[in-house]
């Protein structure tokens, strides 16, 4: 008795009980399909979460002044200064981190000629470019000189370009707009970059730091210069995120005047933990729902037993009859666990093939931008649970039929 | 050297002291109570008895399909009491041939494949080739394909002796297979039974309420109430086909006193 032998009963079976075949692996071939699909569309939307930090620069840490997440005194935030700045460039301070720059927003109202838009003007430190590894199409960046001298002049995102010009493709090397009511030069325009969660870099308009913070905002802050929006810090090469953050924190906390870590009035933050931190949020959600779409796995595997114990008492008397002509119970045992993986096996491939469907349709229609990853370890976890599905609620069926005695079950009616 | 047209003293079959006994609730129904039996190879069988006295119990326990309460049973040598379920399995599948009242044919099968089914579970290679010639010892070579709803009741029956007949037993055993029957197709099939046994000397035992069908076999075993109340051979085995079996009206004769008057005689003219 060989396995062939025993495919071909079950496939001969299923065959004869087509529309009964069908309607019983529809409940795996619903289960996996919306646990298949889940898993794939979570997968695409948690690589999407990762391309959107990708580039980031996992090296960078952002520090900004926030309330803290816990306590009452929210008022009392100090902000970060251009001290901080300078001492976190200090080895003595962070000996992890090879490079700090800063940056301070203000809200601007940007004018040229008849036309004006609103936008938020960024100062950033000269060394800004090198350390986001962004730099003009042409030229150098800021120098220190511009910066100490607070020249008023800036560098312009394509979209900055489009919204004050009308047109992305204008070179406005050298024309004069007004930042402010302040004249200011655009000297280049800024290398195009991806966007990232609907945020644009490219409508950024930089300008000097201090040129920012002295003349468009008011941030001078008494014995320490000027206050900052954020800090970048760029971790050095042997250095690593949890000892940069850790010098950072020591540093601010000890600045600040805190002493319990909860209460900290600033956040260390880092792309990847950030896109971690997201990637793990969803892939628990994914997994919850593939949970509950899991439920009508065990109803198809429900399903599965009860047509096999049908199956198991219609073909009683072809149970004693092949007994009669010398099956052995295993033989009879592995004829109908055949059958009943050969069922949970079909509504595994349907599930795959509607899986494919669904998430080629969701994948184009609904998240743009999110490309389902429906690889191959799927299919194999989809094949493994419709192995297990099979043996599972295919074995007391099968077992019954198995240990029947010849003369009973040919007396069978 | 084996005489295959004459038994030869050695038993295929050897029971001593056979009983079966089913409980049912309080009640205990002795269906065999103590049976005794040898049939030698070549031999060719039948057994008779009232409706309940346990004729297919015993042949179902001789088939190894059921057990004895008691007793010993010996077949071809081997001591059937004491095998393990897939040594019983060995057994039903090489050394038996079983034929049932019913033909226990497989649905929607066709003939061949019903026929091989007993090679499946030997594992052996050269299936189909041995099903057609065990189909054509029962004259169904040009019936392989069909299915059992597509032949009748006595092919269908020819096709369950192909199906015994296939793995080369030790003995065929058939429960009524001309029970249901009617007449002419139980004569085919008791022609193909008396020609396996004296063409290949295969042993056969089968169990008929037909005293015109039991007068075609060697011995004739009557079973009464769960004994064996005579045991004979026949005389004068007749051939099967070759005597005109007595009409109804041959039967009755001499049974009547006197004929009633036909009402409408003379009316058809
Ligand atoms: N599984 C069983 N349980 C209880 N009684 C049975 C069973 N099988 C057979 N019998 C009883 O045993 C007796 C003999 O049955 P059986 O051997 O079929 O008779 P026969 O074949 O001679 O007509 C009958 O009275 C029948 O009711
Ligand atoms: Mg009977």
């Amino acid at each position: 008795m060989n396995i062939l032998e025993n495919l071909r009963i079950a496939l001969d079976n299923l065959m004869l009980n087509r529309l009964r075949a069908l309607l019983t692996i529809l409940g795996i071939v619903i289960g996996v399909a919306a646990v298949t699909s889940l898993i794939s569309l979570g997968r695409g939307v948690e690589d999407y979460i990762a391309s959107q930090f990708e580039g980031l620069g996992a090296d960078i840490l952002t520090v900004r002044a926030r309330p803290p997440t816990r306590g009452f005194n929210r008022s009392a935030i100090t902000p970060l200064t251009t001290a901080d700045v300078a001492a976190l460039e200090s080895d003595a301070i962070a000996p992890s981190l090879i490079a700090v720059t800063a940056e301070y927003q203000v809200q601007g109202t940007v004018v040229y000629r008849y036309d004006s838009i609103s936008s938020s003007i960024r100062g950033v430190s000269p060394n800004y470019a090198a350390v986001n590894d962004w730099y003009p199409l042409e030229g150098g960046f800021f120098t220190e000189q511009d910066n100490t001298a607070q020249s008023q002049i800036a560098f312009m995102g394509k979209t900055a370009i489009e919204d004050l010009f009308g047109d992305e493709n204008y070179d406005p090397t050298g024309e004069t707009i007004l930042i402010n009511d302040l004249p200011f030069t655009v000297v280049g325009i800024m290398e195009e970059q991806s966007s990232t969660f609907g945020q644009d870099p490219n409508s950024a308009i930089l300008v000097p730091l201090l040129t920012a913070q002295s003349k468009l905002g008011n941030a001078r802050v008494a014995g320490s210069g000027y206050s900052v929006s954020t800090i970048q810090a760029q971790i050095a090469e042997d250095g690593d995120v949890d000892t940069a953050t850790d010098e950072i924190e020591t540093y601010l906390l000890a600045e600040h005047g805190i002493t319990n870590p909860d209460l900290a009035d600033f956040s260390v933050s880092n792309p990847e933990t950030i896109s971690e931190a997201r990637t793990e949020v969803f892939a628990t959600l994914t997994l919850f729902l593939s949970a509950i779409a899991a439920i009508s796995l065990l109803v198809g595997g429900i399903g599965v037993m009860n047509i096999m114990l049908v199956s198991v008492s219609e073909r009683t008397r072809e149970i004693g009859l092949r007994k009669a002509v010398g099956a052995r119970s295993s033989d009879i045992l592995s004829q109908f666990m055949i059958e009943a993986l050969m069922l949970s096996l079909l509504g595994g491939a349907g599930g795959i093939l509607l899986a494919l469907g669904v998430t080629t349709i969701a994948g184009n229609a609904l998240l743009s931008g999110v490309t389902p990853s429906l690889s191959a370890d799927v299919f194999l976890l989809a094949t493994g649970v419709c192995t297990g599905i099979g043996i599972l609620f295919g074995l007391y069926p099968a077992n019954r039929a198995a240990r029947m005695q010849p003369i009973q079950a040919l007396r069978f009616e | 050297m084996n005489d295959l047209h004459s038994p030869n003293g050695v038993p295929v079959i050897d029971i001593h002291d056979i009983t079966k006994t089913y409980e049912m609730g309080k009640l205990t129904l002795n269906v065999l109570k103590g049976i005794s039996l040898q049939i030698k190879r070549g031999e060719f069988v039948s057994i008779m008895g009232p409706s309940g006295s346990g004729k297919s119990t015993l042949m179902n326990i001789l088939g190894a399909l059921d057990q004895p309460t008691s007793g010993e049973y010996n077949l071809d040598g081997e001591d059937i009491a004491k095998l393990s379920q897939v040594d019983l399995a060995r057994i039903r599948n090489r050394k038996i041939g079983f034929v049932f009242q019913s033909f226990n044919l497989l649905k929607r099968t066709s003939a061949q494949r019903q026929v091989e089914l007993p090679l499946i579970y030997a594992g052996a290679r050269d299936r189909s080739k041995r099903a057609r010639a065990a189909l054509e010892a029962v004259g169904l070579q040009d019936r392989l394909d069909h299915l059992p709803s597509e032949l009748s009741g006595g092919q269908q029956q020819r096709v369950a002796i192909a199906r015994a007949i296939v793995g080369d037993p030790s003995i065929i055993l058939a429960d009524e297979p001309t029970g249901n029957l009617d007449s002419k197709s139980g004569t085919e099939v008791m022609q193909i039974f008396q020609r396996l046994n004296q063409e290949q000397g295969i042993t056969t035992v089968f169990v008929t309420h037909d005293p015109w069908i039991a007068r075609h076999t060697q011995r004739v075993i009557m079973i009464r109430d769960g004994q064996i109340v005579a045991d004979q051979q026949v005389a004068e085995p007749l051939v099967a086909g070759e005597s005109e079996r007595p009409s109804e009206a041959e039967e009755l004769q001499g049974i009547f006193e006197a004929a009633y008057a036909t009402p409408n005689a003379g009316a058809a003219d």
